[in-house]
C-alpha cells in the first residue's frame, strides 16, 4: 500500500508552481549566489580610503523617493566595483527611511527630512544615529499642461494653489505671472504625496515660509493633512500622477521632471527673478548657505536663498546610519560605500540633477564617517 | 399580478387560463423583456473580465522579451527585467506552500475525520473568518511579529503572511472533500486492522486527492496573486534574491505596484509584462483546475 | 446527504494506537492553528494599537483630521471613504449580480450557464493589482473622459456629482470593486437559488406563469435571505479590499461628498502610509482602524454565512 503524505502534496504543488515558472520562460533559479566565494573581490579602496569587507555582505536600506535615482546608479556602480558586496535600496519614502532605522529593520536609512528631537529620543537606548549628507537637490513644480510650455509661480500663488483657493489654471493670480502664456479654464489638479516624505517636508517649509494660510493651515513635516488634490506614493507616484491627469500640478525632486518629460514652473526667488529649477540653482542655495551648515549636521531645507541665480526650494538628503554598527562586516561595507558615494560617486550628481555636496559640507561628512565605530572601535580610524 | 400562490393553488385550472387570457400577452413581453435585460446582465459581468484581459494580454506581450524574464531591473529605466521579482514570487510562494499545505491538509482532516461536532465548527468558523481577514491586516500582524522583532524586512516574513492566507483556503476544501470519501472506505480499513492514521493518509486523502490538490493549488495562486501581505514584510528589492528569506525579496505583484506609478513608460510596459506574467500564472491554475470539476459538473 | 461519524469515533471501541494518538494529536494541533491564527490577528492589532485607543479614544473614529504634523489622529474620513466605496460597489454590483444569478439558475440553458459560471468565477481570480493596474491606465482615463463627464452634465446639480472628476477618486474605486465582488455575488446567489426545490417552481408553472414571474415570485422570495447574505459578502470583501483601490481612488484627505472626491478607504491608508509613519501614535493609529476594518469585515462575514447557511438549508425543514 503506498502511503500519500501530505509531504507529497506539498512537493506537487511546488513542483508546479516551478513548472509555471519554467514554461513562462524563466531561467530556473541558480544556486550561484550562495556558493559565490567570499574573497573573489579585491578591494580597490581609493587612496586613504576605508577598505570593504573581503566576504560576501548584504546591505538593505530604504528610505527617500528623492535621491532615489542617484543612489540607483551609485549602487550599481559600486556593485560593479565590489561584486560580493550586495546592496539593497528601496525607495519608499523618507518617512520609511527614519522609521526603519528607527526599528533597525535595515542597515541604513535615507531621509531628506532631517530627524526631529522626537524621532532621536524615541531611538534605542545608547544608539545614536548619524545623518550624513550625500547630495542637494531641488523641489520643482510640474504640471500637465498641454500647450503651455512655460509657466511662471510665486510663492504665494503655489500655496493657495495648493490650499485649493486656486481652482482654475486662468485664475487672475495665475495670470499675473503669466502675461505671455495663454491660460485654459481648465480645472487644476493638485497631486501631492500620500506616504511620509523628505520632499514633502521641503516642499511643505517653503509653502509655510511663504504662506501664513499654509503655516497656519497645513503646516511644516513629512506628511501633512493636505486640503485638496490627488495623492500618490513617492516622488514617482506625484510625476506619474502628473502625467497620467491633463490639468495637474504637482512637486518632485528636480531628477524625477527630467525622467519624466515633464514641464516645470519657474519660481520666484527672494531676488525677484523667476529661476527655472537647475542644478547651478541648486548650487548657488548650497554656497550661500554653506556657513551655517549645523554642526550636527541637521540642515533645513535652504528655503528663498539669497542670489539672483538661487532656486528658492532646495534640500540636503541624508543617509542615517547608526554610530556603532553592530556587525563589524557589514559597518565595513558600510563605510566603504558612503566613502565611495562621497568621494567618486560625487561625479554622477550633476548629470542625474542633483547638486554635489559644496568642498565644505563633503569634508565634515568624511569626517563624520571616520566616527563611525563597530564595539567602540572605529571602522576606518 | 396581486394573485398568490397560495390562491392559484387553490383555483382550478379554466381560471388560471383565463387569467392567463387576460394578462397573457402584457405577461409574455415583461418576461421576454426581463430574460433580455438579465442575459444583458450576464454579459456585463463577462465585460470586465474580457477587458482586462484584452489589456494584459496586448500591453504585456508588446512588454515581454527576455530581458524581462532574465534581467534584473536597472537604474534609470534603462533596460533590465523582472528576474528579481518572478525568483522572488517562486520563492516566497513555494516556502509558503510548504508550511501552509500539511498545516491545511491536517488541519482539514481533523475536521472531517476527528474533531466533535463542536470543535468541527468553532474550526470551520474560524477558517471561513480568516478567509475574510483584510490581507493587509495579515501584513500588519506579520510585520509586528516577524519583521519588528529580526530587525531586518525578510522574505521568511512574506511567506509566512502568504502562508496565513493559503491555510484556511486549504483546510476547508480538504475538510469539504473529505467528508464526501464514501464511509465504507474508511470501515473497511479499519476492519482490516489498519491503525487510524494509514487509513487516513493512505486511504481516505487518496480518495479524495483530485480535490484536495485542487484547493491546494487555488490557495497557491491566490498567494502568488497578493500584494498587500509583502508590503510590510518581504518589502521588495532590487536585487537578485535567491536562498536568503532572512533578506527583503521581491515579488511579481510588488513589481506591478511599483511600475505602475512610475513617470517612466519603460517602467510602466515592464510592469504590463509583469502583470501578463502573473495573470498566465494565476489564471493557468484556476483554469487547469476549475476545467476538471467544470468537465464533471457538465458530464 | 448523510452525515456519519468521523472515522475518530468509529475507532473509539477499539485499543488507540500510540501512533494514532499522535496522529490525531497532531491534526487537532493544527486545526488548533487556524483558531489560533485568528486569536493572533486580533491580539496583535489589540495590542499594537492600545495606546492609541488610550490617548485619542473615540476621537480616532468620530474626527476628521488626520494630521501628523499635530500628532493627531481622527479616522472618520477613511471610514466613510471604505463605507462610501463599498456602497458604490453594492449598487452596482447587487442588481447586475442577482440578475446575472437569475439568468443562470433560472433562465440559460446548461451548455450557456455552466461556461458562463466557470467565466465569472474566473474574474474572481484576478490579483487585484493587475486589476489597479488596468485601473489606472484604462478605467479611471475611460470614466474621466466619458460617463463622468456625462455624469457631470446630467446630475452636477446634486452634490454626490459634484465636478470635476480627475478620474481617480471614489468613483472608480467604487467601479473596481464592483468588479471584484461581482464573481461572489453572482456564484452565491446562484448556488442558493439553484437549491430552491424544484417543487417551487413546478407549481408555479403548472399554473401557467411565466419563467419571469416563476423566479421573481417563486424562487427569490425563497432564497431571499440567502441573496443578501452573498450581497453582504460581497460587502465583505469590498471592506477590505486593498490594492486596486489604493491604485484609484486618489488617496484625498477629506470626508468625500461628491463621488468624483479624492478618498481613502482604511485598507488604502494603511497600505500607502504604514512603512512611512513615523513610530508613536501615527502608526498605533493605521493599526487602530485596522482594528476597526477587522471588526466591520468579521461582523459582515458572520452575518453573511448564517443568512446564506440558513437559505440553503431552506426555510422548510
Amino acid at each position: 500500500m503506498i502511503i500519500t503524505s501530505p509531504g507529497r502534496l506539498s512537493a506537487l504543488a511546488l513542483a508546479a508552481a516551478f513548472a509555471v515558472g519554467a514554461c513562462s520562460g524563466s531561467a530556473s533559479p541558480s544556486p550561484a549566489a550562495s556558493t559565490a566565494p567570499g574573497a573573489s573581490a579585491a578591494a580597490s579602496p581609493g587612496l586613504g580610503g576605508p577598505a570593504a569587507p573581503s566576504g560576501d555582505v548584504s546591505l538593505a536600506g530604504a528610505g527617500a523617493t528623492f535621491p532615489g535615482p542617484l543612489y540607483q546608479v551609485w549602487v550599481e556602480k559600486y556593485a560593479a566595483a565590489h561584486p560580493n558586496v550586495k546592496i539593497d535600496y528601496q525607495a519608499i519614502g523618507s518617512g520609511g527611511g527614519i522609521k526603519n532605522i528607527t526599528a533597525q529593520t535595515v542597515a541604513f536609512g535615507a531621509s531628506d527630512a532631517t530627524m526631529k528631537d522626537a524621532e532621536i529620543a524615541a531611538l534605542p537606548a545608547g544608539t545614536k544615529i548619524l545623518h550624513i549628507p550625500t547630495a542637494l537637490g531641488a523641489v520643482v513644480f510640474i504640471y500637465n499642461l498641454p500647450g503651455v510650455t512655460e509657466l511662471n509661480l510665486d510663492g504665494p500663488t503655489a500655496a493657495d494653489i495648493f490650499l485649493g483657493t486656486i481652482k482654475k489654471w486662468n485664475d487672475p493670480k495665475i495670470a499675473a505671472l503669466n502675461s505671455s502664456a495663454t491660460l485654459p479654464g481648465a480645472d487644476i489638479v493638485v497631486v501631492h504625496r500620500s506616504d511620509g516624505s523628505g520632499t514633502t517636508n521641503a516642499f511643505t517649509t517653503y509653502l509655510g515660509a511663504v504662506s501664513d494660510g499654509w503655516k497656519n493651515g497645513p503646516g511644516v513635516g513629512k506628511e501633512v493633512n493636505w486640503p485638496t488634490g490627488i495623492g500618490a506614493k513617492g516622488n514617482d507616484g506625484v510625476a506619474g500622477g502628473v502625467k497620467q491627469t491633463p490639468g495637474a500640478i504637482g512637486y518632485v525632486e528636480l531628477n524625477y521632471a527630467t525622467q519624466a518629460a515633464l514641464a516645470t514652473a519657474k519660481l520666484k526667488n527672494a531676488d525677484g527673478a523667476f529661476v527655472a529649477a537647475s542644478v547651478d540653482g541648486v548650487t548657488a542655495a548650497a554656497d550661500a548657505s554653506v556657513a551655517t551648515f549645523p554642526a550636527d549636521f541637521r540642515a533645513a531645507p535652504i528655503i528663498n536663498g539669497a542670489g539672483a541665480a538661487t532656486y528658492p526650494i532646495a534640500a540636503y538628503t541624508y543617509l542615517l546610519v547608526y554610530a556603532d554598527q553592530k556587525d563589524q562586516v557589514k559597518g565595513q561595507a558600510l563605510v566603504s560605500f558612503v566613502y565611495w558615494a562621497l568621494t567618486d560617486g560625487q561625479a554622477d550628481e550633476a548629470g542625474l540633477g542633483y547638486a554635489p555636496l559644496p568642498k565644505a559640507v563633503q569634508d565634515k561628512a568624511l569626517a563624520e564617517l571616520h566616527t563611525i565605530t563597530s564595539g567602540g572601535t572605529p571602522i576606518w580610524p | 399580478m396581486s394573485a398568490t400562490p397560495g390562491t392559484l393553488a387553490g383555483s382550478r385550472a379554466p381560471f388560471a387560463e383565463r387569467l392567463a387570457a387576460v394578462r397573457g400577452s402584457r405577461r409574455r413581453v415583461v418576461d421576454r423583456v426581463m430574460r433580455t435585460v438579465a442575459l444583458a446582465a450576464a454579459l456585463v459581468c463577462v465585460l470586465p473580465l474580457a477587458a482586462i484581459l484584452l489589456f494584459v494580454v496586448i500591453k504585456g506581450a508588446a512588454a515581454l522579451n527576455l530581458d524581462l524574464l532574465t534581467k534584473p531591473p536597472k537604474a534609470l529605466g534603462t533596460g533590465g527585467g523582472a528576474l528579481n521579482a518572478i525568483l522572488g514570487s517562486l520563492q516566497m510562494v513555494a516556502v509558503a506552500a510548504l508550511v501552509a499545505v500539511p498545516v491545511g491538509i491536517l488541519g482539514g482532516v481533523y475536521v472531517s475525520e476527528f474533531a466533535s461536532r463542536r470543535s468541527a465548527r468553532a474550526v470551520r468558523f474560524a477558517a471561513d473568518v480568516m478567509v475574510g481577514v483584510p490581507s493587509i491586516l495579515i501584513g500588519i500582524v506579520a510585520y509586528t511579529l516577524l519583521v519588528v522583532p529580526f530587525k531586518q524586512f525578510n522574505a521568511a516574513a512574506g511567506s509566512v503572511a502568504l502562508a496565513l492566507i493559503m491555510v484556511p483556503v486549504i483546510v476547508r476544501t480538504t475538510e469539504e472533500i473529505l467528508r464526501l470519501v464514501p464511509h465504507e472506505i474508511r470501515e473497511a480499513g479499519l476492519a482490516l486492522g489498519v491503525p487510524t492514521w494509514r487509513v487516513v493518509l493512505s486511504v481516505v486523502l487518496p480518495a479524495g486527492r483530485t480535490g484536495v490538490l485542487t484547493g491546494v493549488m487555488l490557495a497557491v495562486a491566490r498567494a502568488a496573486g497578493e500584494t498587500a501581505p509583502l508590503l510590510f514584510t518581504a518589502l521588495g528589492s532590487r536585487l537578485v534574491n535567491v536562498g536568503q528569506f532572512g533578506q527583503p525579496m521581491d515579488a511579481l505583484p510588488l513589481f506591478i505596484y511599483n511600475g505602475a506609478r512610475q513617470p517612466i513608460a519603460a517602467l510602466n510596459d515592464q510592469a504590463w509584462g509583469a502583470a501578463l506574467l502573473l495573470l498566465l500564472f494565476v489564471l493557468g491554475v484556476n483554469v487547469a483546475v476549475r476545467a476538471r470539476s467544470w468537465g464533471r459538473r457538465a458530464g | 446527504m448523510t452525515t456519519l461519524a468521523p472515522i475518530g469515533r468509529l475507532r473509539g471501541r477499539t485499543a488507540t494506537r500510540r501512533a494514532d494518538v499522535v496522529f490525531r494529536g497532531s491534526t487537532r494541533v493544527f486545526g488548533g492553528a487556524v483558531i489560533a491564527t485568528l486569536g493572533v490577528v486580533a491580539a496583535v492589532l489589540v495590542v499594537s494599537s492600545a495606546p492609541a485607543w488610550t490617548r485619542f479614544g473615540v476621537d480616532l473614529i468620530t474626527q476628521t483630521t488626520w494630521d501628523p504634523v499635530r500628532d493627531v489622529y481622527g479616522a472618520l474620513p477613511f471610514i466613510v471613504g471604505t463605507l462610501y466605496a463599498a456602497a458604490i460597489a453594492l449598487l452596482i454590483a447587487t442588481p447586475i449580480g442577482v440578475l446575472t444569478a437569475i439568468f443562470l439558475s433560472e433562465f440559460a440553458p446548461r451548455r450557456v450557464a455552466i461556461p458562463l459560471t466557470f467565466t465569472i468565477e474566473l474574474l474572481a481570480a484576478i490579483p487585484s493589482v493587475v486589476i489597479g493596474l488596468w485601473g489606472i491606465f484604462v478605467l479611471s482615463p475611460f470614466l474621466r473622459d466619458t460617463v463622468d463627464s456625462w455624469l457631470i452634465a446630467t446630475l452636477g446639480w446634486l452634490p454626490f456629482f459634484r465636478g470635476p472628476s480627475f478620474g481617480v477618486g471614489l468613483g472608480a474605486a467604487g467601479v473596481i470593486l464592483a468588479i471584484m465582488i461581482l464573481p461572489t455575488i453572482v456564484s452565491i446567489s446562484r448556488e442558493v437559488l439553484s437549491s430552491v426545490p424544484n417543487s417551487q417552481r413546478e407549481a408555479m408553472f403548472g399554473l401557467g406563469a411565466t419563467r419571469w414571474e416563476v423566479a421573481v415570485k417563486a424562487v427569490l422570495p425563497y432564497a431571499r435571505s440567502g441573496v443578501v447574505g452573498a450581497a453582504i459578502l460581497g460587502l465583505g470583501r469590498a471592506l477590505g479590499e486593498t490594492m486596486a483601490v489604493t491604485m484609484v481612488i486618489g488617496n484625498g484627505q477629506d470626508i468625500p461628498v461628491s463621488i468624483f472626491d479624492q478618498a481613502q478607504t482604511i485598507a488604502s491608508k494603511i497600505a500607502v502610509t504604514f512603512n512611512e509613519a513615523s513610530g508613536g501614535f501615527q502608526t498605533q493609529s493605521l493599526v487602530a482602524i485596522g482594528l476597526i476594518l477587522l471588526v466591520m469585515t468579521l461582523l459582515l462575514n458572520v452575518a453573511a454565512r448564517l443568512l446564506v447557511s440558513r437559505a440553503q438549508r431552506g426555510p422548510i425543514r
